[in-house]
């Protein structure tokens, strides 16, 4: 088991003739991802060459919209590589044609147009009130379900399965995290992305994890700004059995500065890094001061 | 990025929005002129991105050319919370027969807008909100609709608007959001929203983020930017469309990927406590290419930080893989040459670090030192600074 992605996913990659889309359609497919085509309305009746992961040649369909992609292959998984100006058309696209899961890696999106597409996500729903699209990100590496698919930029190669769970804001503390963990693996990893407006968070993360069998333990990944950290701490408390790791990046970041992440930024007294920390203790979160520090409190954790 | 009252003012003028005139002015000549030219009471208000000039005397009502230009005189080169003017604006006195409140931001929380909006004006939001919320209407704004005018209804009407002044309001809300929404801002506050002696609601003072993503559609904005308040570092890598914030310690930092950069000043810091209390420099986030061309701009960078003793260098080697990266600093270190005079500490893992430490280890340059881990690699680099500064 695995969240939101694993081996029978179907996935699609918009814009899977850009440079991004190339480069990357190539490392899911080497990674196990079933991908079955592309979307680009330029090149639509074309098709794309690449190898899958056992070496065997793929020509991948290029299609004229996200609607048509689906009605011919059955794709329930959007992965979008599209650089910022063109990333809420694109999310509008797969939005509208009910795309179960839409993975949006560019960084950079104007963020009134993430709000825009989020709320459009928000308001289709299914006959049990559900969005009939689950977006993760924007600026984010995406979800990785390792030995079985990724939809996104994860490395494959740093670990293989396992019973660790987990979720975080930033896309190389993912990779960091993994490496400490490599030994125990992971059952999904997914990064939510550090813009200040995000589909999944750390709360549907955390609910994923507990309801799949596999995954035994998280690690949750915060950084600096806004309060997501503090929103899942109560999330943790009242709904999480499974223990949870955590840690936060930023302490030394000074107020009023972007650091590097459109949402990484400490405003007045809100959003730092010691307000996170300490929502997370207080909800029974073991919290490492560095990565190495949180690796080794899981470690100790799942080995007793 | 935060505009200053002026530019505000202008933007609200241009998107409809009822102001006063105002010209912003940088000498107390220019100060005087303007005064003339906008006749009669004019307020001296000096230009700083902080709350609390008006206490700090930064804000001064002339009746008089002359005393514009005195009042200039005084506030130009003022010092308010460490920002140093270096503008003000001579604006129209104002006739203010009540005060109101008016915002509209980003809500993260809740991935919409909010906007919030009192009858009761003047004082600091932060106070109002606390003290008597009450008075405060919180409405969210819909990413889809906007303030469109059955919200800015719902606005004025929640908030307590006498009926007859309710449409008037809520036809400047509507305004308000067209500058919010056209320029890509992420907050629009107008404190105090008036309503003058002659009944006509007016924007008196204004404060505009706006959204540095959307500068690829948003020309206009790059002209915003007051060269001056910005740090010359910070200037040169911006230029080089570097990711860096400038700090106040010894350590530079150069990594890959904003997390994980965050996470080194961090663990940099701890460091630091065993080695003399040193601190991280700077934030760099060289992103996840790392060609050797970026890697020498950020470090030229991080060199001409005085400041500086010793560079951590903390990549993990993801996508790009370690040799990738070791290449770049190896060719870094050539295009630098004689430039590069400070120890560098180089942590690689991830994708291909065998190489990625052979290259290194082979190029065997007398400033570099290798590092297994990142803590290890921090300790090394605080170490190294805190030597550099005893050395002295």
């Amino acid at each position: 088991m695995s969240i939101y992605l694993n081996k029978d996913s179907k996935v699609i990659v918009q814009g899977i003739t850009g440079g991004e889309g190339t480069k990357h359609t190539a490392l899911m497919l080497k990674a196990g991802t079933n991908i079955v085509g592309g979307v680009n309305a330029r090149k639509a009746g074309t098709t794309v060459t690449h190898s899958r992961a056992d070496g065997s040649e793929v020509e991948l369909p290029v299609f004229g919209s996200v609607a048509e992609a689906m009605e011919k292959t059955g794709a329930d998984v959007s992965v979008a590589f599209v650089p910022p100006k063109f990333a809420k058309d694109a999310a509008i696209e797969a939005v509208e044609a009910k795309m179960p899961l839409l993975v949006v890696i560019t960084e950079g999106i104007p963020v009134q147009d993430t709000a825009e597409f989020y709320a459009l996500a928000e308001s289709r729903t299914d006959a049990d009130g559900k969005p009939t699209t689950t977006i993760i990100g924007p600026n984010c590496p995406g979800v990785i379900t390792p030995g079985e698919a990724l939809a996104g930029i994860t490395p494959a190669n740093i670990t293989s399965k396992g019973p660790i769970g987990l979720v975080s804001k930033s896309g190389t503390l993912t990779y960091q995290m993994m490496y400490e963990l490599r030994d125990l693996g992971f059952s999904t990893a997914i990064g939510i992305g550090g813009d200040p407006v995000i589909g999944t968070t750390h709360i549907d993360a955390l609910a994923a994890f507990e309801a799949d069998p596999e995954t035994k333990a998280i690690v949750m990944i915060g950084e600096i700004g806004g309060d997501a950290e503090e929103r899942a701490a109560d999330f943790i408390k009242a709904n999480v059995t499974k223990p949870v790791v955590g840690y936060v990046a930023g302490f030394t970041a000074p107020e009023g500065k972007t650091m590097g992440h459109a949402g990484a930024i400490v405003s007045g007294s809100s959003g730092t890094a010691q307000a996170k920390k300490e929502a997370l203790e207080a909800a029974g979160v073991k919290v490492g001061k560095t990565p190495s520090e949180t690796a080794d409190l899981m470690r100790q954790l799942l080995n007793g | 990025m935060d505009l200053y009252e002026y530019q505000a003012r202008d933007l609200f003028e241009a998107h409809g929005v009822p102001v006063l005139a105002g010209i912003v002015a940088q000498t107390p000549e220019e100060a005087k002129a303007a005064a003339e030219k906008i006749g009669g009471v004019t307020v001296v208000k000096a230009q700083v991105k902080v709350g609390g000039r008006g206490k700090a005397g930064g804000v001064k009502v002339a009746k008089t050319a002359d005393e514009a230009f005195q009042y200039a005189k005084d506030i130009l080169g003022m010092d308010i919370k460490g920002h140093t003017v270096h503008q003000v604006m001579i604006a129209q006195g104002a006739d203010i027969a009540e005060e109101y409140y008016f915002s509209v931001l980003l809500d993260r929380s809740n991935r919409t807008y909010l906007a919030m909006c009192s009858v009761e004006g003047g004082m600091e939001i932060e106070q109002l909100a606390v003290e008597r919320p009450e008075a405060l209407a919180k409405v969210p704004v819909s990413a889809l609709t906007g303030i469109d005018a059955e919200t800015a209804a719902t606005i004025v009407a929640e908030a307590n608007f006498p009926e007859e002044l309710r449409g008037k309001v809520a036809d400047v809300l509507v305004k308000l959001w067209d500058v919010f929404e056209k320029e890509d801002a992420t907050l629009v506050e107008v404190n105090p929203l008036v309503k003058t002696g002659a009944g006509d609601i007016v924007a008196l003072d204004g404060k505009v983020t706006l959204d540095e993503n959307a500068e690829f559609r948003q020309e206009g904005h790059a002209a915003l930017v007051d060269k001056r308040t910005e740090d010359p570092l910070e200037a040169k890598a911006k230029a080089n469309d570097l990711n860096y914030v400038k700090l106040d310690g010894q350590v530079g930092i150069i990594g890959n990927g904003a997390g994980l950069v965050m996470s080194t000043l961090d663990v940099v810091a701890y460091a630091g406590e065993n080695h003399g209390n040193v601190k991280p420099a700077n934030f760099l986030d060289i992103g996840g290419g790392a060609s050797a061309e970026v890697m020498a701009n950020g470090l030229d960078v991080i060199l001409n930080d005085e400041q500086v003793k010793s560079v951590f260098v903390n990549v993990f080697g993801g996508i790009t893989s370690c040799d990738a990266v070791a290449h770049g600093i190896v060719k870094a270190l050539e295009i630098l040459g004689e430039a590069a005079t400070k120890p560098l500490v180089v942590r690689l893992d991830g994708n291909n670090v065998e190489e990625g430490r052979r290259i290194l280890s082979d190029a065997n340059h007398p400033l570099v030192t290798l590092a297994t881990t990142m803590d290890e690699g921090a300790d090394k680099a605080a170490e190294l600074a805190n030597t550099a500064l005893a050395d002295k």
